[in-house]
């Protein structure tokens, strides 16, 4: 009893020991990823002090420490301080991104199923890609050819109906409205082959006997489609949930970049921080949006987990 | 008699139901694709005629000024092809070998920390230090401000694309691994020559992302490279959209500023940063795709 009692440490370093000779190969293996992972995610983690400091670049970490005061500072005002505009933009964009986007992708993809003619099906989904290959600085090239007040597509149009000019870059209010747009054109191709894969796996031969029994397109997209391709639909929009608190810098920056007009109806907390970085030099405060970032969206993705694991537990990610 | 004439009455319908969904995908598809037509179109026309008309469909006044005149400011265009070039070929080969590498590992089952590894992989997507910390590391710790390294480390790997490539691994038969092992094959060449020429789409998939994610570099850029002649293709448009202007001036071309195509210029460049993207991706859209959904990507 005492023997197998004081033998446990030895065996537990033996075996450590045996199982990185055994494996040596694979420890090997593994020492990029763990340099990697060590050094670019990692290091910065502790970092998250400098939310707390007044920083000055001259004295770096030894800059005074502060305390709370950089979150006092999002977070004054109520529902008018910075923070809220911030949580309320990003958390708004990312619902219609992910329930406009998927429902676009869904339709494209439930629509391509019933297209008889495979090589056009090929040849649309090649189009429909094209977008998500393009940097975000081209997207801001599009953007602003077809808004600007001068010489925009847009207001070509407008001008060739009759209408007046409108300019876009001086009225925050339709901005959500092209963001959302642009983020929905960009992700088609994509979204929509993932789901492709997902209906292309549900058993032929359900809707060969459909087919039998008379059914038509739209009853068998509506009985045998999306019922079965429910359940993936719910894990992605689940899934895309836990990340709704961290905004794409790229989109909102190339389009709107540091225009103030603007910045009321499309600042998120991505940007935000990018300013205190690049333009403001207010290291402390943006340090500070950022960890209020992180945490939140810690707790946000425990949150999902814990409902996907109710829901269905196979796809619970831990 | 009735069950054929339903039949028929059914074919018309689901043919006239197949032309309509043609149709409607067909105005998508074309919807996807018509702000590049005028990008290009633009590009190629006149400038004068697109300051009084706009853009259009089709070039006005066809021409090839603006491509000249990109080229006429000297080496920056070339000098950026380069760069991104550099890094692209350079990231992408690393991340290859490295994300492989780790992919194989986390899904052999005889590795009995790999769930460990995993979740040393996997945390980092639930909480990070952010923008400013990692700004901050890569700058005093590592210093690698003004330096191409910092444009192609960064992003050599990450958790997506190793779990990518180790759920495309594990559709591998396991017994294909064990009979190479019978033969004496040790763990380092049963990786590269066994399991490595079976992962083709998973390669190819991983390699595409890695590689358009190094074309379309422009944030690192933005923030540690001050150095003009290490700009990433998508920087060096970036910068000239706000100073096509300030750029002409330097080449001393200010002189002649009234007639010089800026605008058709910037989508010149925009035409040059993005065409070898949109020419090379038809020819990988097949791995790609199958890889995307094979490996079953989570997220």
């Amino acid at each position: 009893m005492i023997e197998a009692v004081t033998n446990i440490p030895i065996k537990k370093k033996r075996k450590r020991f045996e199982d990185f000779r055994k494996h040596k190969t694979y420890y090997f293996m593994l020492t990029p990823m763990l340099v990697f992972f060590l050094i670019f995610a990692y290091l910065p983690m502790p970092g998250i002090y400098f939310a707390f400091l007044d920083y000055d670049f001259v004295k770096g970490i030894g800059s005074p420490f502060i305390g709370l005061k950089n979150f006092e500072f999002l977070f004054h005002g109520g529902m008018d301080s910075i923070i809220w505009k911030l949580t309320k933009n990003t958390i708004m964009y990312n619902i219609a991104f992910i329930f406009l986007g998927n429902i676009a992708q869904i339709f494209v993809a439930v629509i391509l199923k019933e297209i008889k003619n495979k090589y056009f099906v090929k040849t649309a989904q090649t189009l429909m890609f094209m977008p998500y290959f393009v940097s975000m600085v081209i997207v801001g090239v599009i953007v602003y050819n077809g808004f600007n007040f001068n010489y925009g597509t847009a207001n070509n149009f407008l001008t060739s109906l009759g209408f007046d000019k409108y300019d876009f870059y001086q009225n925050p209010a339709v901005w959500p409205y092209i963001i959302v747009l642009i983020n929905i054109w960009k992700g088609l191709g994509y979204g929509s082959v993932i789901y492709m894969a997902a209906i292309l796996s549900i058993d032929e031969s359900i809707y060969e006997a459909a087919y039998i029994d008379g059914a038509s397109n739209l009853e068998r997209i509506r009985y045998i489609t999306l019922p079965l391709l429910k359940p993936t639909v719910i894990m992605l929009v689940l899934l895309s949930l836990g990340g709704i608190l961290k905004g794409q810098f790229d989109l909102f920056y190339q389009i709107i970049g540091n225009n103030g007009l603007l910045l009321d109806a499309t600042d998120i907390i991505d940007t935000y921080v990018y300013r205190s970085l690049a333009v403001d030099f207010n290291m402390g405060r943006g340090s500070a949006a950022g960890l209020y970032q992180s945490i939140f969206g810690f707790v946000l993705i425990l949150t999902v987990n814990k409902i996907v694991n109710k829901v269905s537990p196979d796809n619970a990610l831990f | 008699m009735e069950n054929t004439s339903n039949h028929i009455k059914m074919g018309v319908r689901a043919k006239g139901f197949n032309i309509l969904s043609i149709i409607f995908i067909a105005i998508i598809a074309i919807a996807c694709v018509t702000p590049f037509i005028f990008i290009v179109s633009g590009s190629l026309s006149d400038q004068a005629a697109v300051a009084v008309n706009g853009y259009s469909l089709l070039p006005q006044g066809f021409t090839l000024e603006a491509y000249k005149t990109v080229f006429k400011m000297g080496k920056s265009i070339p000098r950026a092809y380069y760069i991104t070039i550099l890094i692209t070929v350079v990231g992408t080969t690393l991340g290859l070998l490295t994300t492989s590498m780790s992919g194989y590992v986390l899904s052999r089952p005889d590795f009995e920390n790999r769930n460990k590894a995993a979740f040393f992989i996997y945390f980092t997507t639930l909480f990070g230090g952010g923008l400013i910390p990692t700004y901050l590391v890569n700058v005093n710790i590592l210093h690698l401000n003004n330096s191409l390294w910092v444009l192609i480390l960064p992003s050599i790997m990450n958790p997506f694309n190793i779990y990518l490539f180790r759920n495309f691994v594990k559709s591998i038969p396991n017994s294909l691994v064990e009979s190479a092992r019978i033969d004496g094959a040790g763990d380092f060449k049963v990786f590269w020559s066994v399991v490595m020429p079976l992962t083709k789409p998973a390669l190819a998939t991983v390699g595409l992302f890695l590689a358009l994610g190094y074309w379309n570099e422009w944030f690192r850029c933005n923030l540690y490279i001050k150095n003009p002649d290490s700009y990433t293709l998508q920087y060096l448009l970036y910068s000239m959209l706000a100073n096509v202007e300030a750029m002409l001036r330097d080449k001393g071309m200010a002189g002649s500023l009234q007639v010089m195509p800026t605008e058709t210029m910037k989508l010149a460049t925009a035409v040059l940063a993005t065409g070898p993207v949109l020419l090379f991706y038809p020819f990988v859209q097949k791995y790609f795709v199958g890889g995307l959904t094979i490996g079953g990507v989570k997220g």
